[in-house]
């Protein structure tokens, strides 16, 4: 039982660390504001989701797991709020988004 | 395990800390800034548990409200700035 907890927890860990690598990658490389935003909020609630599912697991039934689970509620609520406010003041900064307008 | 985690969420801080240098707006910056305070969060969870001390985890749950504090409030500064240099402009 122990080592499934274990095995289970290290899929959950390595893929958020594939997630957070991604985003960091995206973040690098994307041509504009709102693209990079985008990558920003995949590491924010896959990335950072799944590491701390992952840490929950291996903190098994006990107060670690409460608080991993209040950082979980709170990243849920707030990552989605931040990224929106930066894309509103952007906006209304009059940041102009990329637009493909050729013809299709 | 935790060490190559840990090792991805550093690598991860500097790829941000490039973009928050790079720019180009100040939009931009603040994005990266909110983006290194997650993984920042991250970083000290992964390290109470590698260290085997969870009491880490109380600074990393403050941590999460600070962050999202802080980019709300530069945004707040940002957009009155603004709009009192365009009340000025006018």
């Amino acid at each position: 039982m122990d080592s499934v907890l274990d095995v289970l927890s290290w899929i959950c860990l390595s893929g958020g660390a594939i997630f957070l690598l991604v985003g960091a990658i995206g973040v690098l490389r994307f041509p504009d504001f709102y693209t990079r935003l985008h990558a920003v909020s995949v590491c924010d609630t896959m990335g950072a989701g799944l590491v701390l599912v992952g840490l929950m697991l291996q903190g098994g039934l006990s107060l670690v797991t409460v608080k991993l689970l209040l950082m979980f509620y709170f990243m849920i609520f707030t990552g989605p709020t931040a990224v929106h406010a930066l894309a509103q003041a952007a906006l209304q900064g009059k940041l102009e988004p990329v637009v493909d307008d050729r013809e299709p | 395990m935790f060490v190559t985690v840990s090792a991805v969420i550093l690598v991860a801080i500097a790829m941000g800390l490039v973009r928050a240098f790079r720019g180009p707006t100040l939009y931009d910056r603040v994005m990266a800034a909110n983006m290194i305070g997650t993984l920042t969060v991250l970083m000290v969870s992964v390290l109470g548990f590698m260290a085997g001390r969870p009491e880490f985890l109380d600074i990393a749950l403050v941590y999460v409200l600070i962050s999202f504090v802080s980019t709300i409030a530069v945004l707040r500064v940002v957009a009155t700035r603004d709009r009192t240099t365009r009340a000025g402009e006018e």
